[in-house]
């Protein structure tokens, strides 16, 4: 029990305050107990591949035998396939849930009336924004990448085990794979590429999720769409859908596209991305959507 | 110390004024009831306490601006809704979790120390608790908080009158002390009314009414009154008269009586305190039907 105070706002008590980090954390955990799908969904997808994998098995060492009559250059390809294919499948996982989250972050909150209570604890506006785009901008793509790792992780030691049990020499097998450098890129593609370049399209949807009243799909996707056809009808130019395009690509760059993981591995170099100026325009672009979201969610109430 | 100031609060939404310039001062260590019809008003004036909503005119929060500091000031205030606002996918542990993690004066052991008395157990959602058990919850929750001001709009609401009971017993006893604030809406009149300190009548965005308890008890009697006698009754200009079982019921300002006429009063049958509920249909009673319609 307090005992009465004079001062108007109690500093001493304030001394005690919760950092905001912690704050922080503690709302993105809320976010994770909330949309259990942010991991759900990249882990059955996950699994639903592996049990596709294992039809690819039985044919695997007669696959092996008929690779290695190939060219160095389409045996990697050939042998890094089915591996591109598991990245590429968590890949768009995360950003379908991404985008499910974004557009019912902010929305959810409101139609559930839970917003009175969350805003009953001493939480800012900012903090709650904030925690909600660190979800698909990092949490959800470091969930991707865990499981992308454990699946190929799996797949390299089923694949190694129905070699070896074949009598087949593994070698061959090995050598094409570096597991380690892989990791490496796909965190960074995923960091970086679905991370921080998508990052306006989430701050988009989580800025319109906290202003519709309803069908915030409608609105995430209607307005661009309308900006585009506009413009094609008046101007018969085609910019607006282009910078969408390339802010999805990841870059204007092309970029080694058919040659597969190894190739790409050859190209890469860390700075490839980040130097692009497309990449902090669209950073400052999200800055702003957060910042107006979070104007937004300071004034809204139950609908 | 004063807990909430206003001056000239004022809200509108669209055309409809919600709020019409409120002067409201509440001290720390009362339980202040803010009754009202439908759409008078008292939503939208706990918003704005709240820093829910933004207003004009001053107002001021255990000295901040709620609008502004609405995140720091929620570490000194609580709040429950009329209904219950806690997410239904939540478990009451992640609850617990949550409110440990975020707010600087919340009790964990203490609340657990609330949930154990009742058959909440830890591992069920909110979704899979009754009613009565989500609002137990919430006001576990809100107790172990030690907060200066509480704030309850219809915490009751569609209980059954056993939680009703226990609902503000446990806040009188295991909560309640001179150096909290409780500010309460309801329409369970009846049930507050041992509970207030001080009681303020809202309609259609105006505070039309306001006292203590201790004033409302020694201001305001009520006569039953036998029909031979009502004429005689009636000269007294009672503030308001309703038929009681073949008898009438006379409310009377003791305000408006000199001394002579108060202890007549006796003389015409049982004088007794009124309920709330009998002075707000007194003094609201004659403009209550038009206010139906200002709903913003």
């Amino acid at each position: 029990m307090t005992t009465p105070s004079n001062a108007a706002p109690m500093p001493a008590d304030h001394s005690q305050a919760v950092s905001p980090t912690r704050l922080l954390s503690c709302s993105i955990r809320r976010e994770l107990w909330e949309h259990r799908s942010l991991y759900i969904a990249p882990l059955a997808v996950g699994a639903v591949f592996l049990i596709g994998f294992l039809f690819y098995l039985f044919r695997l060492p007669s696959h092996m035998r008929a690779i290695q009559a190939l060219d160095p250059m389409h045996q990697r390809a050939a042998i890094d396939q089915p591996y591109m294919i598991a990245a590429g499948l968590l890949m768009v996982t995360a950003m379908a849930v991404g985008a499910f989250y974004s557009m019912d972050a902010l929305h959810g909150e409101r139609r559930d009336r839970s917003i009175l209570f969350w805003k009953s604890m001493p939480v800012s506006d900012l903090t709650t924004v904030l925690s909600k785009a660190v979800i698909p901008v990092f949490v959800l793509q470091l969930i991707a990448f865990a499981v992308a790792v454990a699946v190929m992780g799996i797949m390299f030691f089923l694949s190694s085990a129905v070699l070896l049990a074949a009598g087949s020499s593994i070698a061959p097998f090995w050598s094409p794979l570096p597991i380690a450098r892989m990791s490496l890129l796909l965190l960074y593609h995923l960091v970086v590429v679905h991370g921080l370049w998508h990052a306006p399209f989430y701050g988009w949807m989580l800025m319109v999720s906290s202003w519709a009243r309803r069908a915030p799909f409608l609105w995430v996707v209607l307005p661009p769409l309308a900006i585009g056809i506009v413009e094609k009808l008046v101007f018969n130019t085609s910019h607006f859908t282009d910078m969408l395009l390339y802010h999805l690509g990841g870059s204007s760059d092309p970029g080694p596209k058919s040659g597969g993981l190894m190739d790409m591995l050859g190209h890469f170099h860390p700075g490839m991305l980040l130097s692009e100026s497309g990449l902090w325009t669209g950073l400052a672009a999200t800055a702003v959507f957060l910042a107006v979201a979070t104007r937004l969610r300071r004034g809204r109430e139950p609908i | 110390m004063t807990c909430i100031e206003a001056r000239g609060l004022r809200k509108a939404f669209g055309t409809t004024i919600a709020l019409d310039g409120i002067d409201l001062r509440v001290e720390q260590g009362r339980i202040l009831g803010l009754i009202g019809p439908n759409g008078a008003g008292k939503s939208t004036v706990l918003n704005a306490i709240l820093g829910l909503i933004p207003y004009q005119g001053e107002l001021k929060v255990l000295g901040r601006d709620p609008w502004t500091e609405r995140d720091q000031l929620m570490c000194d205030v609580c709040f429950m809704a009329d209904v219950a606002v806690l997410p239904r996918w939540i478990r009451i542990s992640q609850v617990l979790d949550y409110v440990t993690g975020v707010h600087p004066r919340f009790d964990r052991a203490k609340a657990e120390g609330f949930l154990a008395k009742t058959t909440i157990r830890h591992a069920s959602t909110v979704r899979e608790l009754s009613k009565g058990m989500v609002t137990q919850l919430h006001l576990a929750l809100v107790m172990a908080i030690d907060a200066r001001l509480l704030v309850l709009d219809e915490p009751t609401l569609g209980l059954d009158i056993l939680y009703r009971k226990q609902f503000y017993d446990s806040l009188l006893n295991d909560y309640f002390d001179r150096s909290r604030t409780i500010v309460v809406t309801t329409h369970q009149v009846e049930e507050v009314q041992h509970v207030l300190t001080d009681l303020m009548f809202i309609d259609r965005g105006r505070i039309v009414f306001g006292c203590s308890m201790e004033e409302f008890e020694s201001r305001y009697a009520e006569v039953t009154v036998n029909p031979d006698r009502v004429t005689a009754a009636r000269a007294l200009k009672p503030i308001h008269e309703r038929p009681a079982l073949g008898r009438s019921i006379l409310l009377f300002d003791l305000m408006t009586l000199d001394k002579v006429d108060r202890q007549h009063l006796g003389a015409f049958g049982d004088v007794h305190t009124p309920g709330i509920a009998d002075l707000f249909v007194a003094i609201l009673g004659n403009t209550a039907g038009p206010s139906k319609g200002v709903r913003r």
